[in-house]
């Protein structure tokens, strides 16, 4: 950039201006539709609000979303995240119920390691097939998505299990610092990953294995080692996820507990600005993009529509945000625009 | 055989060396392990339990996957041009959905069937548009398929609605007989469709370009085949047979449910996976896909006449298998290359 560009022309040009002005857009329809719907009160020692159970309903798809993100990163992608969900909640749900006394605080503890646990083995599993046997992601998740759900109904043996541990389902309903727990969590997570990939040279090694895995290889960088990571880590986030999803009923149902959160998650990724073709990633526009789905849930029954027609909302977000990355639309809009060609090439990221 | 040696051109003596020297063509050798692994399921199935081997018993298991035929046919095409559709799940419970609501207004059976049709592909051609004219990833676009298919829906109703027109139980349960056994005119269609799909990817231009663009499109396009219109084209047919699918299933079951057929991609997927086709792009079958959801749908038989074996462990099963294909396919691809 030849001059130093004054800071609207920053503001213009930063990644994050579109998904941040599509949520408050979102919120100002909100708004218009229900003047009190940002109103927040304190409430049995904590806050109380939309705002607020947006941010606890956002936190499972944050959790995906998150692990996602690294994976698209190295053009991958993981479809097994919802099937993975089910079987941290189905393992969890029987441990707790196993153990001798079902209330405690160190079953709580015991059951989700265990169940953290055996989601990374399953990330890791993906990262096998995708990293050693070089199976297409896709095709590589499809299995575990496929059989994932199976193995889950094996776990709870078809039942929908419900169990009784208040520590669990604090996870899912508990405050602390008057915040939700669970979007603490995520967000917790949120912040640790961004240190480990911007502190160090992780974040940009895994760029390097998207943008072009033959290359960084040649380069020296260990892109096998660093797919198995990856994949491990959606396995973790996925493990999470599903946990906070089975708190927050106190059961696991092996059917449908996580059922299209994939997409979801990816709908997140894709939001916040993240290419699905692989390399660059931001995890402050994944956080948005949830936030986003969140709000998004919340939104049309708030306007009076059924909830269920949620899923027609999300099919236009989906069209219209890869309208706005794909180059050809953007061509388009440019011919149709004739007035200031140069200044929208040289706003657009490579 | 006699002792006089015969010269190797001499047609009695080469019938024989014929047959035992066969060797069936490569590509044809994932067809011939889907068939083996169906022929042995069924074999296995027939030696523990009684009833099994009553021919009504294959009918039967063409009746109750009729549905999931045609749309392995549709996702033979998207997968042969290496692409994908997540979205005929969610519209074959739109088209079961639109077919008991406008038999509820008082719509002819005939109006209805083509208003399901006409949306299926009309679905179908937005995402090939979607997919070929902004480069959007078939996945991607596949998915805000699923879930306006979806989203429509629940929009028509959120409520299961039946089927009571008599024109459509009449078509339900029409039979033929053929000796002693029956089978279900939704089945014939079905047949039909692969008959149709099998001519069409062996003997028009389309179907090889089908191929070709499942090879490599660039090369496909710098060959000047029509590129563009066979791969919208491709999207428009899985629409198409999602729809027919989905009128097949309303057939089946009767009514109209947005909860019908959630996942029914994923068994799409993975019959065609099974029947050898590449998901990489430009090999395979629409027959393979047809074993492929024979053998889905034999394992579904084979737990059921068990009795002990609980339904979700078709799902494990399918996974397995899935995953011995991929791996299968992986090792053959890499050696050839």
């Amino acid at each position: 950039m030849p001059e130093n560009p004054t800071l609207v022309q920053r503001v213009l040009r930063h990644q994050l201006l579109w998904p941040v002005l599509a949520l408050l857009v979102l919120l100002l329809v909100n708004v218009v539709a229900k003047p009190s719907f940002l109103d927040v009160r304190m409430q049995d020692g904590h806050l109380y609000g939309n705002v607020i159970d947006i941010m606890r309903n956002s936190a499972p798809v944050m959790l995906v979303a998150l692990g996602m993100t690294l994976v698209i990163a190295t053009r991958g992608i993981d479809l097994s995240v919802g099937a993975i969900a089910a079987i941290a909640a189905a393992v969890a749900c029987t441990r707790i119920i196993g153990a001798g006394d079902e209330a405690a605080l160190s079953t709580a503890v015991m059951a989700m390691t265990y169940a953290i646990v055996v989601c990374i083995v399953l990330g890791a599993w993906n990262g096998l097939l995708v990293s050693v046997l070089g199976i297409q992601p896709i095709i590589a998740t499809l299995i575990l998505m496929v059989a994932g759900r199976g193995i889950s109904m094996a776990i709870t043996d078809g039942q929908i299990t419900t169990v009784n541990n208040p520590w669990f389902s604090d996870l899912a309903s508990g405050f602390v610092l008057t915040l939700p727990l669970a979007f603490l969590v995520a967000v917790g997570m949120v912040v640790f990953t961004a240190l480990l990939t911007r502190r160090t040279a992780l974040g940009m090694l895994i760029e390097a294995v998207g943008i072009n895995p033959e290359a960084s290889r040649l380069a020296g960088v260990r892109a096998r080692t660093i797919i198995w990571t990856v994949y491990g880590f959606s396995g973790l986030c996925a493990g999470l996820a599903g946990l906070v999803i089975a708190a927050n009923t106190n059961s696991v149902n092996a059917n449908s507990l996580g059922l299209w959160i994939e997409l979801d998650a990816i709908l997140a990724v894709v939001i916040g600005g993240t290419s699905l073709m692989g390399g660059r990633f931001s995890l402050a526009g994944t956080f948005i993009g949830a936030l986003f789905i969140a709000t998004l849930a919340r939104t049309i029954p708030n306007i009076g529509i059924p909830s269920e027609v949620n899923y027609l909302f999300k099919a236009v977000v989906v069209i219209a945000v890869c309208l706005l990355q794909s180059p050809k639309a953007r061509a388009l809009l440019r011919v149709r625009r004739p007035g200031a060609p140069t200044l929208v090439k040289a706003g657009s990221p490579a | 055989m006699s002792a006089i040696t015969v010269p190797p051109s001499s047609d009695r003596a080469s019938t024989w060396d014929r047959v035992r020297t066969y060797r069936p063509p490569n590509r044809y050798l994932p067809i011939i392990a889907t068939a083996a692994l169906f022929l042995g399921l069924f074999g296995v199935g027939g030696m523990r339990y009684d009833g099994l081997t009553d021919p009504q018993v294959l009918m039967s298991l063409l009746i109750d996957n009729a549905f999931l035929i045609v749309l392995g046919v549709g996702m033979t095409f998207v997968i042969l041009t290496g692409g994908i559709d997540l979205s005929v799940g969610s519209v074959v419970a739109l088209s079961t959905m639109i077919a008991a609501k406008t038999l509820e207004l008082g719509w002819s059976p005939y109006a209805s069937m083509a208003a399901v049709l006409a949306t299926g592909t009309l679905l179908g051609l937005l995402m090939g548009l979607l997919i070929h004219y902004f480069d959007i990833q078939p996945f991607i676009a596949t998915l805000a398929g699923l879930f306006l298919a979806r989203g429509i829906t629940y929009l028509i109703s959120v409520e299961s609605i039946s089927i009571k027109d008599p024109t459509f139980t009449e078509l339900a349960f029409r039979t033929v007989y053929i000796g002693d056994y029956y089978i279900r005119w939704t089945a014939i269609i079905a047949l039909a469709t692969v008959a149709v799909a099998a001519y069409v990817l062996a003997r028009t231009r389309f179907g090889r370009t089908v191929y070709a663009i499942g090879g490599n499109e660039a090369s496909a396009m710098l060959m000047g085949l029509r590129v563009a219109a066979t791969k919208v084209g491709v999207y428009v047919i899985s629409g198409f047979c999602a729809a027919l699918a989905g009128l097949l299933f309303s057939l089946y079951i009767l009514s109209g449910n947005s909860l019908h057929a959630i996942g029914m991609e994923l068994d799409a997927i993975a019959a065609v996976v099974i029947g050898g086709t590449l998901l990489t792009g430009g090999r395979g079958y629409v027959l393979g896909s047809l074993l492929g959801v024979l053998v889905l749908g034999i394992i579904k038989t084979l737990i059921s006449f068990d009795g002990t074996l609980s339904s979700y462990w078709i799902r494990i099963i399918t996974g397995v298998l899935l995953l011995a294909f991929v791996i299968v396919q992986r090792f053959a691809t890499r050696r050839r290359a």
